[in-house]
């Protein structure tokens, strides 16, 4: 875990895109699903946040 | 050393036609000019092209978003009603249902081109006789157009004379027009994934195919010398290695398949009432049946961050399965 983290704080692209891809599926799932109206009504801010987080961090260093 | 002089002397004589060809004015003119503006010079057109056909009118599509526009009045006063489209569209029931619907489609079509692809894939890897005239047949649907697809099973499923009716009849004893395939409120979600497995899963077929290809015999070898049993090797070994394959396929089709119009459009038109309502079929009625060009280019936008965030983590996986 802390490993995971300090390789989060060095910036490095790896981890960060994993992260971001996490975040993207969460949006596409929270758009998708049919349990929760609010789950639904927040996807679109979820997935936004991941793929512009995805944009950003493929310019980070490998 | 000689060969390398002879390419030399080839691509020099090429490069003295092509400038033999250039007008003087021309010549003159790309002679002051660095190899970095050329460059440019020579993909300007393109990104220009792009610029007119993807970029303005994502830009466009994003500005109309916050606005009340509608196509079909263009000298109405355009005003600006910041988020309300996206708040609306994402509270709305009507617009969550399409979004089960898509859904429904989209796992559906996923699990079953999945697995009867990878199956596929399997059997065409054993190599048996006439693999190769197997391989070409299953592939026919996938070159096929889907408009054509569409109005053929259309026919297929017509309750009095389609063949389709007639074979589940002729396996369960149901009479052929006791049930209608696209009619029906709990058959048409099936109709049209039935139809979209049929035509999309040689495409699985091949991705798979590629991915079970790609795993060295050797593995297979050594399994064998460790008397791992057939089932151990297909755990152990060719599951594990064709999975980033897997998961490439699974992406490639819910992609398209979550952005899927043609085929729903030709079969059900989205009908009965709202059953097989997909999200892009919704988008469709709300831009160019209600005229709500704003509120439709809200929810395209909704769409197109979905899509291009499965497309990015599209992306990484290619990337994982080229570093193999």
């Amino acid at each position: 875990m802390s490993d995971l983290l300090n390789r989060l704080l060095r910036l490095r692209r790896g981890p960060w895109e994993n992260l971001a891809t996490i975040v993207i599926a969460l949006g596409v799932l929270m758009l998708l699903q049919p349990l929760s109206l609010t789950l639904y009504t927040y996807s679109f801010a979820t997935m936004l946040a991941g793929t512009l987080m995805f944009v950003i961090v493929s310019k980070f260093p490998e | 050393m000689s060969m390398a002089t002879t390419e030399d002397g080839t691509a020099g004589r090429i490069a003295d036609q092509a400038a033999r060809g250039t007008t003087p004015a021309i010549a003159r003119r790309i002679r002051g000019l660095s190899d970095k503006a050329i460059a440019w010079l020579f993909i300007a057109p393109t990104i220009l092209l792009l610029l007119a056909i993807n970029i303005f009118p994502l830009i466009w599509t994003i500005y109309l978003s916050f606005t009340n526009y509608q196509a079909n009045r263009p000298n109405r006063p355009i005003t600006h009603v910041g988020t309300k489209w996206y708040q609306d569209i994402l509270s709305s029931p009507d617009v969550w249902a399409a979004m089960q619907a898509t859904a429904h489609f989209v796992f559906w079509t996923i699990l079953l081109q999945t697995l009867i692809g990878f199956g596929l894939a399997y059997l065409i890897d054993r190599k048996f006789r006439g693999h190769a005239f197997w391989t070409t047949i299953i592939l026919i649907p996938m070159m096929l157009s889907p408009a054509v697809v569409g109005n053929f099973w259309k026919f297929l499923y017509q309750p009095q004379m389609g063949l389709f009716n007639y074979i589940v009849s002729f396996f369960t004893g149901i009479e052929p027009s006791s049930f209608e395939m696209l009619g029906s409120v709990s058959l048409s979600p099936w109709s049209i994934i039935i139809v979209d497995t049929w035509m999309w899963t040689p495409y699985v077929m091949l991705i798979c195919l590629a991915g079970l290809r790609s795993i060295p015999d050797y593995i297979y070898e050594a399994a064998e010398v460790d008397r791992a049993s057939p089932l151990r090797q297909f755990w152990s070994i060719t599951l594990p290695m064709a999975l980033p394959f897997i998961m490439l396929a699974v992406l490639f089709r819910g992609i398209e398949n979550f952005k899927m119009f043609d085929m729903v459009n030709l079969l059900t038109g989205g009908g009965p009432g709202s059953t097989t309502e997909v999200a892009s079929i919704t988008l469709k009625r709300e831009a160019f049946e209600k005229w709500r060009t704003g509120y439709s280019s809200a929810f395209a936008i909704i769409l197109f961050v979905a899509v291009f965030g499965l497309a990015n983590i599209y992306v990484k996986a290619l990337n994982r399965v080229k570093q193999r």
